[in-house]
């Protein structure tokens, strides 16, 4: 038999009202299984409260939210959003020049050099970050380094610290910044580049005026793919930062792990959730709002 | 010259082991339209692009307004480059495109305003002005990318095949209006192509280049009429030619002895200054300047080649057809269609081709 013919007929016989619904069906039960219904539990377990020995009771509170006031949570709140901030910013900046750089190389270059980004990802994130701390710590590499150097004569007190974790941060993520914009400079077309030079656009007009707007789509994908990742992140503060940084992945994975409190580690998780969707939301619509100002579809 | 715009001195340019500018000197005045002829890989891109300063001359320099542009970089050179892609931005509409290099130099707004609208006026765009490149036709953005240069009051327009990515039709009309506009603005342009009818059409004066080297400079009319070499005789046109010994040389006047003719006729050729008998030389004349007749003519007065007509094609102004003469050679001849429905010769007929001493050229073989 023609192996064909029965998806010939299948497509000769189409269901115009419930051959959209079976197209979207493996997508759909997808987000509905993996996405929908873990964030109901944790929306339903955050409205609960915490039993004695730490289970979670059926009884509907709003005690969790109110918890949430607590000005520390809210420090906590801030000093994450800075971080993750912070680290989106430094990733654009480095990310932005290097992935123009690599963009403008002749294409057999370019692949080595994506290549070596991408060997990054060939060992564990974990693995990677233990090699910050044997770098940073007090007897560490660097501090060894620089005291033979007879640059330092006590070491530095570089582990344990705010810096550590942004540092950790922007090692971590700066792949996830550079690839889009790879990709979106990738794109331009040199004789846009050379264009602006010819009219006579110096470096920082051409950025500007030309490239920015270009790569837009790239610069919001890049940000967006390390400002939420970093500002969930409990790996790289848990190891790099120590008693001394908090950041709400910590303070998230603490409630669960630690107090037991699933009810307020579920409020929390609710809460920076909201943050990152409202966030998205805000940017978006700005976005749309200036572009139909500008006329564009 | 006095009124020098582009002096080229000696320039040199290696794309690795080739030499793809190879000694170049040209002197281009003030409000010419000059162009620079030649097929691909004849250098001329590289010459326009070491003129707007992306590559750097190897040896030899250019002088735009008496200046040494060495070491100046392209956003500092008072030269502005219509690209083959137009390079039009795509997220800035026809005025934001246009009003782009004068936002660069930092003009007061009320003079770009004023410069930019008088432009679009020019290039016949005024209605577009508001449009965004990927909503304006071919030869709109060829029009945008026009005056985005001109805007500028540049020393120097370069255009790189700027009418190559226009449909068939649209090209003519773009031909007359580029070369309107140039005499109207009265801007030296500098322009690249390998198309030789749209580079005869639009310069004052032109170069042909063939792998790195100036062939030939001169007006177009000097290149069509008076090929100095056999590379620019069957680039510029077509060349039918024939082969053979240079005698008898008096005062300008000489005689051609057929070398690939089996002919005992002889040919009456004007001779160059310098030529002397007994040099190799080819003659080389135009299609249109041979008269075509049925039969062998006894006697013209003219030079008069026997042949056979091997094919004629019809193209409305005019009959184009190949004569075989003797073994080896053919000649294509141009006839106006001067009279109604007359097929002047059919294909097969005995024919005589016949031109006058003058318009055949002799070329020395090297």
């Amino acid at each position: 038999m023609n192996p064909w013919s029965s998806s010939k007929e299948a497509v000769a016989a189409p269901c115009s009202r419930c051959g959209g619904w079976r197209l979207l069906g493996p997508g759909l039960l997808w987000t509905v299984l993996f996405c929908l219904l873990p964030i109901l539990v944790v929306l339903a377990v955050s409205f609960a409260t915490r039993g004695t020995y730490g289970g979670v009771l059926w009884e509907f509170s709003l005690e969790n939210y109110r918890d949430l006031l607590h000005p520390l949570y809210g420090r906590i709140f801030g000093q994450s959003l800075l971080l993750a901030g912070m680290t989106t910013g430094i990733c654009l900046a480095l990310g932005f020049p290097l992935a123009y750089y690599i963009a403008r190389l002749p294409p057999r270059r370019q692949a080595l050099l994506l290549i070596f980004i991408m060997i990054l990802f060939w060992t564990n994130f974990l693995v990677r970050t233990y090699a910050w701390i044997f770098i940073l710590r007090t007897e560490g590499l660097l501090n060894t380094a620089l005291m033979q150097l007879h640059l330092i004569s006590t070491p530095l007190d570089l582990l344990y610290s705010n810096q550590a974790v942004l540092l950790g941060l922007v090692y971590g993520y700066l792949p996830f910044m550079v690839l889009p914009l790879y990709a979106a400079i990738e794109r331009i077309d040199p004789a846009l580049i050379e264009a602006a030079w010819d009219l006579y656009a110096d470096r920082w007009s051409l950025f500007r005026r030309v490239l920015i707007p270009l790569t837009k789509p790239g610069i919001i994908a890049g940000c967006v793919l390390v400002f939420i990742p970093s500002l969930g992140a409990f790996l790289t503060p848990d190891l790099l930062g120590g008693a001394r940084s908090m950041m709400v992945g910590n303070l998230i994975q603490h409630e669960y792990l630690v107090a037991r409190d699933w009810p307020l580690g579920s409020a929390l998780s609710m809460l920076l959730m909201l943050i990152v969707m409202g966030s998205l939301l805000g940017y978006f619509n700005a976005q749309s709002r200036q572009a139909g100002e500008r006329g564009e579809r | 010259m006095a009124d020098l715009s582009i002096d080229i001195r000696a320039l040199v340019k290696r794309h690795g082991a080739t030499l793809a500018v190879d000694h170049v000197s040209l002197q281009i005045s003030r409000g010419e339209f000059f162009s620079l002829l030649g097929p691909s890989g004849a250098g001329k891109t590289s010459l326009l692009r070491m003129l707007a300063g992306f590559e750097t001359p190897d040896a030899g320099d250019i002088l735009i307004d008496g200046r040494s542009m060495a070491g100046v970089p392209p956003n500092r050179r008072p030269v502005n480059l219509v690209f083959q892609s137009y390079a039009l931005f795509p997220h800035m509409s026809v005025t934001q495109n246009v009003a782009f290099g004068l936002e660069m130099k930092r003009l007061p707004q009320g003079e770009i305003v004023e410069r930019v609208s008088a432009t679009l006026e020019l290039v016949r765009l005024s209605d577009k002005r508001d449009r965004m490149p990927g909503q304006l036709s071919g030869g709109e953005q060829q029009r945008v990318a026009l005056a985005r240069a001109l805007v500028n009051r540049p020393a120097v327009v370069l255009l790189d095949e700027p009418l190559a990515a226009l449909d068939q039709q649209l090209r003519q009309p773009m031909q007359t209006e580029l070369k309107t506009i140039q005499a109207q603005v009265g801007l030296t342009f500098v322009c690249v192509t390998h198309h030789q009818e749209e580079a005869l059409a639009l310069s004052d004066r032109l170069a042909v280049m063939q792998q790195g080297r100036v062939m030939q400079v001169g007006r177009p009319e000097d290149l069509y009429e008076r090929p100095e070499n056999l590379f620019v005789a069957r680039f510029v046109g077509v060349s039918n030619e024939v082969r053979g010994t240079l005698t008898d040389v008096d005062a300008g006047e000489g005689t051609l002895l057929p070398g690939d003719v089996s002919s005992s006729r002889v040919i009456r050729v004007s001779v160059p200054a310098g030529l002397h008998s007994g040099l190799q030389v080819v003659m080389t004349v135009r299609p249109e300047r041979i008269r075509i007749t049925p039969g062998h003519v006894a006697d013209g007065g003219a030079n008069c080649l026997y042949g056979v007509v091997e094919t004629m094609r019809y193209i409305g102004s005019e009959w184009q057809g190949v004569v075989r003469i003797g073994e080896s050679l053919r000649w294509t001849i141009h006839a106006s269609n001067t009279a109604a429905g007359s097929r002047p010769v059919p294909v097969g007929a005995p024919v005589s081709l016949q031109w006058k001493s003058d318009d055949g050229v002799v070329i020395p073989l090297t």
